[in-house]
């Protein structure tokens, strides 16, 4: 995949945990070495073998800062096999245009059950974007070519495929430190420049990515909740049995990592908010923590894992219990950590 | 360390091929190898066979993996794109750079270390899928990048420089080549520069996985008495089954040798190779054969080289796999993209 996307072709691997596992050495090559790759991972149960064919949410740490280093990923989190298909496309346009790897991260109750979905859709008119590849053409005309040169001030440098022209354009790929003419250095503040600039692109990362989908309760709320993957079946059906119980939530479902600013703003706008997943450790919460800097305290867990697909029931019963601890009106307001059983 | 841009001073009178390059077009960097480091000579040898065949030296690619081996295609070729991978997966990904344009032509280097060690695996998979590449082992028998501790090819017996002797059975690359499959497996020494660039010339103009296991001592780590991949050693002990010479198609035939020991094979695109031999009895297209004959001569401490199998009418990963002509990177919108109402057939037979 690494070789074929570095040569100029659209190239995807699909794998689960023990893959992205196995693979991290060639992630982190990837990520600083900024070449697109596709990956499809299929988020079965637990560390190590587990429950390979039992669903769970438990990979996004370990895919979005996969490797060694300082490295920051992008993930994907469609709901359905028709989302996976527009976000599987919309994947490879990603990776093209910020040459990175990005991950759909697919529940494998998404991956492996047969699930009814709105049928798939294609707009005839859209094209593929390929990103910043540098033609003969451009470099004949003179433009200047640094395979790591932040030319537009997005941090997303142009690259040229293999065999391109015979005096200009080409450049070394390595996993080593690098100027910003791919040249070969150790030197400090070259290094800081281009992890800077890595910083760069993944802000630009930021803003292209899918936003999350938002929407408000029947009743003016004061808490929300977020979600994201499979879960999004059960959670309708819970959203309903909540209101009928006079619980009313603002709804958020996640769809990318980095958040989009939205992500932090809807959190800021409710008192509390509940997150919704499938794994033990509150993953998506973490990185909601460590990522849009949130009080720990505003955020409490429903967590299912497991192994079997998250239900309306487990959901409702959760957040109606949680919503008499945190929730103002509807019981104590103690902020507080509370153990799911 | 840091990155030497190599002064280009373009002699009008320096040699020119027949696209009119000259061998500075095919050099690189400087190199930063030790003084002496068998490395070296192989990267020259490329430069010589790049140049005799007339490349365009940005129609190349150039793949490695990691360690002093791996470090050697920013010293040749500089004109060429460069991809210095993981350690010991150089193959995948040459795998894939090979799927994405037919088009180039591959050239993957690694060590003893990087093949045999940590990436034995994926040197077997390149190798028994037929992906049209020459791929290169430069052979210290020891990690020369991290200090110089045995790697898999050292011989058993063998004694480091502190004096140590290695304990392990050797894995044979070359033996391994031909029971994985490859298609043209061949040996050299990095200091026989007459015999290794035919071999590398041969191996490019070969269609499918060509292999050359090029025994390239280690100056600082592994040339001492005592070491089986010393310059003495490999001198001494050096058995050479042939010679080879490659002759592009338009140059005139004719040459007889006069112990007539000559044998011709035509390559795909109409090259000829002429192999003399000087072992009567070595006949490299019985691969039986050559596997016998180099674990027994391997079991008396020789180091047998030369062209050591070819299957001349070999085919590629491409053919296997019935790849479309164009270069996969090339396909475009319409090539790729079957469509709205291509669509509507798959949502049919999901109903
Ligand atoms: C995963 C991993 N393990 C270990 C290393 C450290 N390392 C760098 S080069 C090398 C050995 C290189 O030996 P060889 O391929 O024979 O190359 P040489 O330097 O002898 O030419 C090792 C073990 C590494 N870079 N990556
Ligand atoms: S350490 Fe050995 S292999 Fe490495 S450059 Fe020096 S002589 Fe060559
Ligand atoms: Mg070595």
């Amino acid at each position: 995949m690494i070789g074929a996307a570095w040569n100029g072709a659209r190239a995807f691997t699909a794998t689960s945990g023990p893959g992205i596992s196995l693979m991290q050495e060639f992630l982190g090559l990837a990520y600083f070495a900024e070449i697109p790759a596709v990956l499809f991972d299929v988020q079965r149960g637990s560390p190590s073998t587990g429950m390979p064919t039992r669903t769970q949410q438990a990979d996004l740490l370990s895919c979005a800062y996969a490797s060694h280093g300082d490295t920051r990923h992008v993930l994907l989190f469609p709901e359905d096999p028709r989302e996976c298909f527009e976000l599987g496309a919309l994947a490879f346009d990603l990776a093209d245009r910020l040459q990175t790897p990005v991950f759909v991260m697919l529940d494998l109750d998404i991956g492996m059950q047969d699930w009814l979905c709105e049928p798939l859709a294609w707009d005839d008119r859209k094209t593929m974007d390929r990103g910043k590849v540098m033609s003969a053409q451009e470099l004949d005309a003179g433009r200047d070519f640094g395979r790591y040169l932040d030319v537009d001030g997005d941090g997303i440098p142009w690259r040229t495929y293999p065999g391109t022209h015979p005096s200009k354009g080409s450049y070394f790929t390595r996993g080593t430190t690098k100027d910003r003419y791919a040249r070969y250095t150790e030197e400090g503040p070259a290094y800081v420049d281009n992890m800077q600039r890595l910083l760069r692109k993944f802000e630009t990362a930021r803003a292209l990515l899918p936003r999350p989908e938002i929407t408000n309760a029947s009743q003016p709320a004061t808490a929300g909740v977020i979600w994201f993957g499979s879960t999004g079946a059960a959670m309708a059906e819970s959203l309903a049995e909540l209101e009928r119980r006079g619980i009313h939530l603002d709804r958020m479902r996640i769809r990318a990592f980095p958040f989009h600013d939205s992500v932090a703003e809807f959190i800021a706008a409710h008192e509390h908010v509940f997150v919704v997943e499938q794994n033990r450790d509150a993953q998506l919460k973490m990185l909601l923590v460590n990522e849009c800097r949130i009080d720990p305290a505003r955020l409490s867990s429903v967590l299912h894992y497991d192994g079997t697909p998250i239900t309306e029931r487990m959901i409702t019963r959760e957040i109606a219990e949680q919503a008499r601890l945190f929730v103002p009106g509807l019981g104590f307001q103690r902020p507080g950590i509370r153990k799911v059983s | 360390m840091t990155y030497l841009a190599k002064p280009r001073l373009h002699h009008p009178e320096l040699p020119k091929n027949a696209l009119g390059y000259t061998r500075r077009d095919y050099e690189g960097a400087i190199s930063t190898l030790c003084a002496g480091c068998g490395h070296d000579s192989i990267s020259a040898a490329i430069i010589q066979a790049f140049f005799d065949l007339d490349i365009a030296p940005h129609r190349v690619a150039k793949l490695s993996g990691i360690g002093c081996s791996s470090k050697t295609p920013t010293y040749f070729l500089g004109n060429s794109h460069g991809f210095n991978s993981v350690h010991g997966r150089m193959p995948s990904v040459l795998t894939g750079a090979a799927l994405a344009n037919r088009d180039l032509i591959y050239l993957g280097v690694s060590g003893d270390g990087d093949s045999a060690s940590i990436g034995l695996g994926q040197f077997a998979h390149v190798l028994r899928r037929g992906v049209n590449m020459v791929y290169i082992v430069e052979n210290n028998g020891v990690y020369g990048l991290t200090k110089g501790q045995f790697s898999a090819t050292a011989d058993r017996g063998s004694r480091s420089k502190r004096g140590a002797a290695n304990n392990d059975e050797p894995i044979d690359l070359v033996l391994l080549a031909l029971a994985l499959g490859a298609t043209f497996v061949a040996r050299g020494f990095s200091g026989d520069k007459a015999q290794l660039v035919p071999l590398i010339k041969a191996a490019v103009m070969h269609r499918g996985a060509a292999f050359i296991d090029v025994i390239s001592p280690c100056v600082a780590f592994n040339n001492h008495p005592g070491s089986t991949k010393s310059y003495d050693y490999v001198r001494e002990h050096n058995e050479a089954v042939n010679r080879l010479d490659f002759m592009p198609e338009r140059e005139p035939i004719g040459v007889e040798y006069p112990d007539g020991g000559t044998s011709d094979v035509v390559l795909h695109d109409g090259g000829l190779l002429r192999l003399r031999k000087l072992d009567a009895g070595y006949d490299p297209s019985d691969k039986v054969q050559a596997m016998s004959f180099l674990e027994a001569h391997r079991a008396r401490g020789e180091v047998v080289t030369g062209l050591l199998y070819l299957h001349a009418d070999s085919d590629d990963m491409h053919a296997a796999l019935q790849t479309v002509d164009a270069p996969l990177n090339a396909l475009s919108d319409a090539d790729l993209v079957p469509g709205n109402a291509a669509l509507g057939g798959v949502n049919a037979s999901l109903r």
